[in-house]
């Protein structure tokens, strides 16, 4: 660590792993649910359970990304950041409109649209942390060395904070509320926050694999170019059943399908990186979650998404199981994935100290990827069913998901395995001190006073 | 990559195409808005029962259990062809009570069916919600659902 601001990343990643226990626990609580429907039905239903599970996720995510902004923009920038203190006052605001939803949704106090439950005070208290951190980097960035990274990185968040406004509009018409809805939710994951994406991988990998400035900063320009070019018409994938016109179809057929490629050229990127680059950096966890996020984050939002995006075949499948597989592999590959990778760099450097526990670390990757990877499968399955029983024969709703028990159950017992990871990852990141397993073939472990242990201190070569 | 595209060259792309489209979705957004008001939804009266059933159904988060015109949570029926499906949709008083018997017969405690909470509704709630989902029955959602299971 170059910097000593950089310390206030630490901060946001833990409160984020927190958060992400939460959410994994709340998932399994509501696939747990969905086997026993009876289940607590009374004390604490479905609905809010499901609000816990992903607005949890959403915060840590932001969380994430905030923490991961203050440890790369110093670097970046050559300099301190502009004020540690509005960056812990920032967090605090966030931790406890956090806390204060999570308590008020247990109560029942809440609004009422998708993933915007947030009561009002909390909605607001988001926006002030976000000013405080654009104005907090922005002053950074302004002073410091500026490069593509930081740049984009900026863009990025400042655009994301701008979508933010239009949680606060909703309109008594429902058709303009559930189109002006999207602009948060689907320009947040298939726009800004891929920029986001693009240039905490691109930082990533300069720092992994040791490839030319130059050449990383290029790649992320087309690749953030790609992502908006396609993704701000793409928005029309939503627009096809919800009272808007029927142009949406085609402009929303075409440019989404437009959307793989950006997904596709951030698993390019980083494999052509990872082959270029002569670096041996001693974070094999770090390179390990950098190359997952980009490859599942392809699967989930480019295949998965490209699955149900043409509005023929969207038409049966819209609001099926299918569309909960696709959302649960395209958040987990491209965003937590991404964050879990960050955190997974950064901690060594923050704790001061070699990059222990890998084997656990790499451990929990394959069991959260697994798990992941299975529940989509298993989702993909029922869904399947369902958009054949509901949509093309027409069965009622109720009868054809009794007959999904099977993949239901299977779904927990997938859960179950991301959980376990999810705990393992948190343990390994936080509590050892060693390197659990010695290795017994291959290079030794590297010492405290190693060349590589000191590379890995101070960020990289 | 070759030489003709350089990095200043990629950033200015991004710039002016990124500014391009967000010009044509701003230019469609608009179209869109003044389509819904003037047309897809311009069939049934945003009344202020409309309206209060609108913030009824979100008071509850029903939209954690149901899907509304296929968005929502995927655990509970379709509700935005709900009406249709009762054979209700141009009848507000039968509406009201179909709707009122169903709310009041919740939650169900079948062993091993999926739950609906009990909500304790005053009966202009539920002519309300009932009001909502007539008005959001009769949009035109470019004939989807595809049938009635919704
Ligand atoms: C990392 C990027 C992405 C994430 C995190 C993501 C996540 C999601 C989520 C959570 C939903 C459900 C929204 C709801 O509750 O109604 C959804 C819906 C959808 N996504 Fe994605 N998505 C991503 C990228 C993509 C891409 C690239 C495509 C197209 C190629 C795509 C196509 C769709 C479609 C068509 C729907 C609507 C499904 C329906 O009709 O029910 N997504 N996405
Ligand atoms: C322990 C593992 C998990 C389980 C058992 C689980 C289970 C569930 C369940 C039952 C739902 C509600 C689906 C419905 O409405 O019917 C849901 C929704 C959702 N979960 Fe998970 N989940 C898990 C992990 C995750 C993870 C790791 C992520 C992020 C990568 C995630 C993101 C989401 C999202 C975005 C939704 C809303 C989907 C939509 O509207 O399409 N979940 N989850
Ligand atoms: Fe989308």
């Amino acid at each position: 660590m170059k910097y000593s601001s950089q310390k206030v990343a630490y901060a946001y990643f833990v409160a984020a792993l927190g958060l992400f226990a939460i959410q994994v626990l709340g998932g399994l609580l509501a696939g747990w649910i969905y086997v026993a429907p009876n289940f607590l039905s009374e004390l604490l239903p479905f609905n809010i359970v499901r609000m816990l599970h992903t607005n949890a996720l959403i915060v840590w995510l932001l969380l994430g990304f905030f923490g991961a902004a203050y440890f790369i923009i110093p670097e970046e920038s050559e300099r301190e950041i502009h004020s540690v203190k509005l960056a812990y006052i920032q967090l605090i605001i966030l931790v406890v409109g956090t806390l204060g939803a999570v308590v008020s949704y247990i109560m029942g106090i809440h609004e009422g649209r998708e993933f915007l439950e947030q009561p009002l005070w909390v909605k607001v208290g988001i926006l002030v942390a976000a000013l405080i951190f654009l104005f907090n980097i922005s002053m950074t960035v302004l002073k410091g060395r500026k490069t593509a990274i930081t740049n984009i990185l900026v863009i990025g968040l400042w655009a994301l904070s701008l979508l933010w406004l239009f949680a606060f509009y909703n309109p008594d018409n429902l058709s303009l509320d559930k189109m002006y809805w999207w602009y948060v939710v689907h320009l947040w994951v298939e726009g800004t926050w891929e920029l986001v994406m693009a240039s905490i991988l691109g930082f990533l990998m300069l720092k992994l694999t040791g490839v030319d400035r130059e050449v990383i900063e290029k790649w992320l320009y087309i690749i953030v170019a790609t992502a908006l070019f396609s993704g701000i018409l793409g928005t029309g994938h939503h627009y096809y059943w919800i009272g808007l016109p029927g142009y949406w179809q085609w402009i929303g057929s075409v440019f989404s399908t437009l959307e793989v490629i950006p997904f596709f050229l951030m698993m390019t990127f980083s494999f052509v990186m990872v082959w270029k680059g002569r670096k041996n950096h001693p974070n094999k966890a770090a390179l390990l979650w950098s190359l997952g996020s980009a490859t599942v984050a392809f699967f989930g939002a480019g295949v998965w998404g490209f699955l149900h995006t043409l509005h023929g075949v969207n038409f049966y499948s819209h609001g099926t199981q299918i569309t909960a597989a696709h959302g649960h592999l395209a958040f987990f590959g491209a965003y937590v994935a991404l964050n879990l990778a960050v955190f997974t760099y950064a901690m060594p450097m923050l704790k001061g100290r070699n990059p222990y526990n890998q084997v656990l670390n790499m451990g929990s990757f394959w069991l959260m990827t697994g798990g992941m990877s299975f529940m989509t499968f298993v989702l993909t399955f029922a869904g399947t069913i369902q958009t054949h029983m509901q949509r093309v024969v027409g069965e009622d709703f109720m009868s054809v998901q009794d007959q999904l028990t099977v993949f239901y159950i299977m779904r927990f017992g997938a859960g179950a395995a991301v959980v376990i990871g999810a705990l393992l990852f948190i343990y390994s990141l936080l509590v050892p001190r060693k390197e659990l397993f010695t290795e017994t073939s291959g290079s030794k472990p590297v010492t405290g006073s190693s060349p590589e242990a000191q590379a890995v201190l101070e960020g990289g070569r | 990559m070759s030489e003709f595209l350089t990095k200043s060259r990629a950033r200015n792309i991004f710039y002016g195409g990124s500014l391009f489209f967000i010009g044509i979705f701003a230019v469609l957004s608009i179209d869109s808005h003044l389509y819904v008001v003037n047309e897809s939804t311009s069939k049934a009266e945003l009344t202020d029962e409309v309206v209060l059933g609108k913030h009824v159904w979100e008071k509850h988060a029903c939209i954690n259990c149901h899907t509304l015109h296929g968005e929502g949570a995927y655990f509970a029926p379709e509700v935005g062809n709900v009406m249709t499906r009762w054979g209700v949709l141009d009848d507000p008083d039968d509406a009201a009570e179909t709707l009122g018997s169903w709310m009041e017969a919740q939650p169900s405690r079948i062993e091993g069916r999926r739950q609906m909470p009990f909500f304790d509704l005053t009966k202009e709630e539920v002519r309300g919600l009932s009001e909502f989902l007539r008005w959001a029955d009769k949009t035109n959602t470019q004939d989807w659902p595809p049938n009635d299971a919704g």
